[in-house]
């Protein structure tokens, strides 16, 4: 008796862990396809181009406010936390490069992601899941309107368009809190703040590298969100659940394909 | 609604283009046409590609490439040069640091010849980067032979003798600030 209870434990614990994978291998596949279907159906949806324009708005420039204020802090704490440091080894000049490198490499584009997926992600996972939950999309099919042309495409261009420019605010307001920090309140010399972050700031290496990773980022955010919205469950409590999913796995993936691109670029 | 988008897109291309001026180095890093001269060295110490080459302080090209040439043994370092600039044959090419730990670089002393380098040349006399351990086992080795030697007489006698054998190098250390 005792025995066959502990099989059965046992038996369903592993049956549980099988099931999982299988599920999040299943949503790994449907992800990948409907990023597939997105690409193909887009130019669909640029010949109504007015569209894409009104996602932008929603997803880029209504996030400007949370991103410039956090890079501006961002900046400013860099640039406290680095004096601090180098002052100690005699090197406080060096604090531009210290403050341009980390958010033009890092901080910039990472930052920029995990906000947007706080910001916009939800948006866009919950508006979609409530579309589907009122049966909009299926509405749109009755029509003979694809979804994914008029409802995903646009967001997921949208998303992909407003993350470099976001990343690129970012990381130029940062550097400016940081130099209001460095050289007004600090007192570190003006000149030795700009001219060492020039000789040390490559514009191919960093800049462009950075601006890369964010058009990364910005891809895997969008299509995290708009996967999640579109296979959320139609009810309140599978609304809600995606939201949260979205969040979580677009945080995790940004962090780990951060370290991947990274490794990438930083081969010598 | 699309005045806004347009604003939001001029303030990404605004902060891109002052990255690449203000933060970046695309203003600064483009040097004109130049001319490659090479120069061969014992020692490159931590010398990188795209490092500075400066003359008088003032930056006159870029180190295209560092190669090791089997056969002599020795670091063949290609150089490109502004052609705003123009140095003698004679020119000395030596390995500096920037301070105590800073990055390599590459400075170039004119000598004193009428023909100049052109595109393809060999500078001759070069100067090796400094290693520190070398300089510090230099540095304790003669430390240690100090007080064998008798007096002034043979401490004098030794010193033109060290100085020959290790030529040029012998200098640099003595002006080093122990």
């Amino acid at each position: 008796m005792i025995k066959s209870k502990l099989l059965n434990s046992l038996t369903r614990t592993l049956g549980g862990i099988g099931y999982r994978m299988t599920e999040r291998i299943w949503r790994l596949g449907a992800g990948a396809r409907l990023f597939f279907l997105t690409i193909f159906y887009s130019g669909e949806s640029f010949k109504r181009f007015h569209l894409t324009l009104r996602e932008i708005y929603f997803t880029g420039v209504m996030s400007l406010l949370i991103i410039v204020v956090s890079a501006f802090f961002v900046g400013m704490v860099l640039a406290l936390q680095g004096y601090n440091t180098l002052q100690k080894y005699g090197s406080s000049e060096a604090i531009g490069v210290l403050v341009a490198l980390s958010l033009v490499r890092e901080l910039g584009p990472v930052v920029t992601a995990l906000l947007f997926a706080g910001r916009a992600g939800t948006a866009i996972t919950a508006e979609i899941g409530l579309m589907k939950t009122t049966e909009q999309l299926s509405a749109m099919e009755m029509m003979a309107v694809n979804p994914i042309a008029r409802v995903i495409a646009p967001r997921f261009w949208a998303g992909v368009i407003s993350m470099p420019i976001l990343a690129t605010l970012f990381s130029m307001v940062g550097i400016l809190g940081g130099y209001i920090v460095a050289v007004p309140l600090i007192g570190v010399d003006d000149g030795a703040f700009w001219s060492q972050m020039q000789a040390n700031v490559d514009f191919r290496l960093d800049i462009v590298n950075g601006l890369i990773k964010s058009l990364v980022f910005g891809v895997a955010c969008t299509m995290i969100a708009l996967f999640e919205g579109f296979d959320a469950p139609p009810t309140a409590e599978g609304v809600s659940r995606a939201t949260t999913r979205t969040v979580v796995i677009s945080s995790l993936t940004v962090l780990a394909l951060d370290f991947v691109l990274t490794s990438f670029m930083l081969v010598i | 609604m699309d005045l806004w988008v347009g604003v939001f897109v001029a303030l990404g291309v605004a902060a891109l283009l002052g990255l690449a001026m203000k933060v970046g180095n695309l203003t600064s890093s483009q040097i004109g046409p130049t001319y490659s001269v090479t120069a061969s060295f014992e020692n490159v110490g931590s010398l990188k590609p795209r490092a500075p080459v400066k003359s008088a302080g003032v930056v006159v090209g870029r180190v295209d490439s560092i190669v090791f040439d089997s056969k002599k043994y020795e670091a063949l370092v290609t150089i490109n040069i502004d052609k705003r600039y123009a140095f003698p044959k004679d020119t000395f090419a030596n390995i500096y640091t920037a301070g105590l730990l800073g990055e390599q670089y590459v400075g170039l002393e004119a000598g004193g010849e009428d023909d100049a380098l052109k595109n393809g040349d060999k500078i001759s006399q070069t100067q090796d980067a400094i290693v520190l351990e070398k300089m510090i086992s230099q540095f304790l080795f003669s430390k240690a032979s100090e007080p064998k030697s008798d007096g002034k007489e043979a401490d004098a006698a030794n010193k033109p003798a060290d100085a020959k054998s290790t030529g040029v190098k012998k200098t640099e250390l003595g002006d080093a600030p122990f």
